[in-house]
């Protein structure tokens, strides 16, 4: 029933259909024509839950809500929405629809539940050359987000409390360091967090853990954390 | 020009969104401007007991959207402001009886003959949160001086930033002077150090507020009530006026502030 060629597939799986749109054809021209697919098979379909895939196309609410109400007419539920672009995303979660993200690194906004950790591409390498992956957040992370990465993570910004860095290499936040950050996540000792402003809430290096000192005097300076002996080490960062 | 739609959200609960949103609605509607105010708590509906209109409610916003009556029937009229509407809450059902889309059309339908429409938010990020924000212009986040519901407005602000709405505004509530001074409560700029966004007004603990709440007369009512001034003055930054922000001072205040000036700098 699926052919890649077209604008519309529409294949089963095990949790119900999972309808693939065209990421690039006009959106009216696709909702008339799955409208059409789904009329030609009517009745067929009634009652499967439907997650629809949308690739990069960035979907506004109300089209969503549009595409919504076009499955439902049909006795379709649509239940989720795989995509790579934010928007959309965001779309779907003010929709009540399960989010489900695509893209290469996952900042989650932490109101869907958890999903694996999907990351930066792995393949060769010689670090001297081609560099180590990581992946550069250049905002201020909120109370809520959390940045997942198979690399380092570099933050433009600050760390907000409530806000987690989960990284397999190292941590740098190029502002303030107020929530939970994990260095090292799958055991590698040698990995680091650098902050211009160190007061996480909780430091882990592998799996070693800290907090921070409650009350901090004296004036602010960048800071390092390592792992030295089975402890984790903070000091000045020059 | 249609109306702006501004929505009071928290995170938190208790912090005073209904408080503010009658307060704000009040102060705008004083002005002459044609305000309505739509309560977005389904289930726990508040707004209608603090402006005193509980006794005349006949439909809710659920009847509106599930066609029972039409939008007009639904708007209450307040007995002093009659350029001043309230459409309440349903008290029956839940969050789910609304959708963001069920709201983004009661709004556009009121737009046309309103200049402003706020809409009281639910506690939570769930769907009443989603409710409420659906149609927002602008959204006022109102937070207290400590740090849980600084947290939380924290998380709402990212959400926000998610939907791509244009930066909130903070309303820094129940700010006790004497407490900050003391070091025992966080101080105006230890909040936006945290949130990093631009405060619309500080309204004061005052001890008005919640007599006021009860007889439904909004304490900016009271000439004599330092969070009803507040209010007033957030009313006139929303219209767009520049009413420089002052924090709330102490009782000595005025000595400090003219020992501020005498000596040129505090």
């Amino acid at each position: 029933m699926s052919n890649t060629m077209e604008n519309v597939a529409i294949k089963g799986n095990r949790e119900g259909l999972l309808i693939s749109l065209s990421p690039t054809e006009e959106w009216l021209l696709i909702t008339q024509e799955l409208a059409a697919r789904l009329d030609e098979q009517s009745g067929f379909f009634n009652g499967a839950r439907v997650t629809v895939d949308v690739g990069q196309r960035p979907v506004p609410k109300y089209e969503l809500s549009s595409l919504k109400a076009l499955l439902e007419r049909r006795g379709l539920l649509l239940s989720g929405i795989k995509s790579e672009s934010a928007t959309t995303l965001a779309s779907a979660a003010a929709l009540d629809l399960r989010a489900i993200d695509q893209r290469q690194v996952v900042v989650e906004d932490g109101t869907q539940p958890s999903r694996s950790v999907i990351t930066v591409n792995e393949t060769s390498i010689d670090p001297e050359v081609e560099g180590t992956p990581g992946v550069l957040v250049k905002r201020t992370l909120r109370s809520g987000r959390t940045v997942h990465s198979r690399g380092h993570v570099i933050i433009y910004g600050d760390v907000n409390p409530g806000a987690k860095i989960i990284a397999t290499g190292d941590i740098y936040v190029w502002g303030k360091l107020r929530g939970t950050v994990h260095a090292g996540a799958e055991g590698d000792t040698s990995a680091i967090v650098c902050a211009l402003d160190m007061r996480p809430n909780q430091l882990r290096i592998a799996g070693l853990i800290v907090t921070s000192p409650r009350e901090k005097t004296g004036p602010t300076v960048p800071e390092i954390a390592f792992v030295r002996d089975e402890q984790i080490i903070v000091e000045g960062w020059s | 020009m249609g109306a702006t739609v501004i929505t009071v959200t928290s995170g938190k609960g208790g912090v005073g969104k209904t408080t503010t949103t009658a307060n704000i609605s009040v102060a705008l509607a004083r002005t002459g401007k044609r305000v309505v105010m739509i309560d977005a708590d389904i289930g726990l509906r508040n707004l209608d007991v603090v402006m005193g209109l509980e006794n005349r409610i006949v439909y809710d916003v659920v009847d509106v959207v599930e066609g029972r009556c039409n939008l007009r029937q639904a708007m209450i009229k307040h007995k002093q402001f009659p350029s001043l509407y309230l459409i309440p809450a349903a008290q029956t059902r839940d969050k789910t009886a609304l959708s963001p889309a069920d709201m983004i059309d009661i709004v556009n339908k009121l737009r046309p003959e309103h200049d402003y429409i706020l809409i009281d938010s639910p506690a939570g990020i769930e769907r009443g949160f989603r409710n409420a924000i659906g149609p927002a212009d602008e959204v006022l986040i109102v937070t207290n001086p400590e740090v849980s519901a600084v947290r939380d407005a924290d998380r709402i602000i990212g959400l926000l930033e998610a939907e791509n709405k244009k930066p909130a505004k903070l309303i820094l509530n129940r700010l006790k002077p004497e407490m900050v001074k003391k070091g025992e409560m966080l101080s105006a700029d230890d909040v936006t150090d945290i949130l990093a966004l631009e405060i619309i007004g500080i309204v004061p603990e005052d001890e008005n507020v919640i007599p006021a709440s009860n007889s439904g007369i909004p304490v900016t009512l009271n000439p004599n009530s330092q969070a009803g001034i507040a209010f007033q003055m957030i009313a006139r930054r929303l219209m767009g006026e520049s009413v420089p922000l002052q924090e709330p001072e102490t009782q000595s205040g005025f000595f400090r502030r003219l020992a501020r000036w005498i000596g040129g700098r505090s």
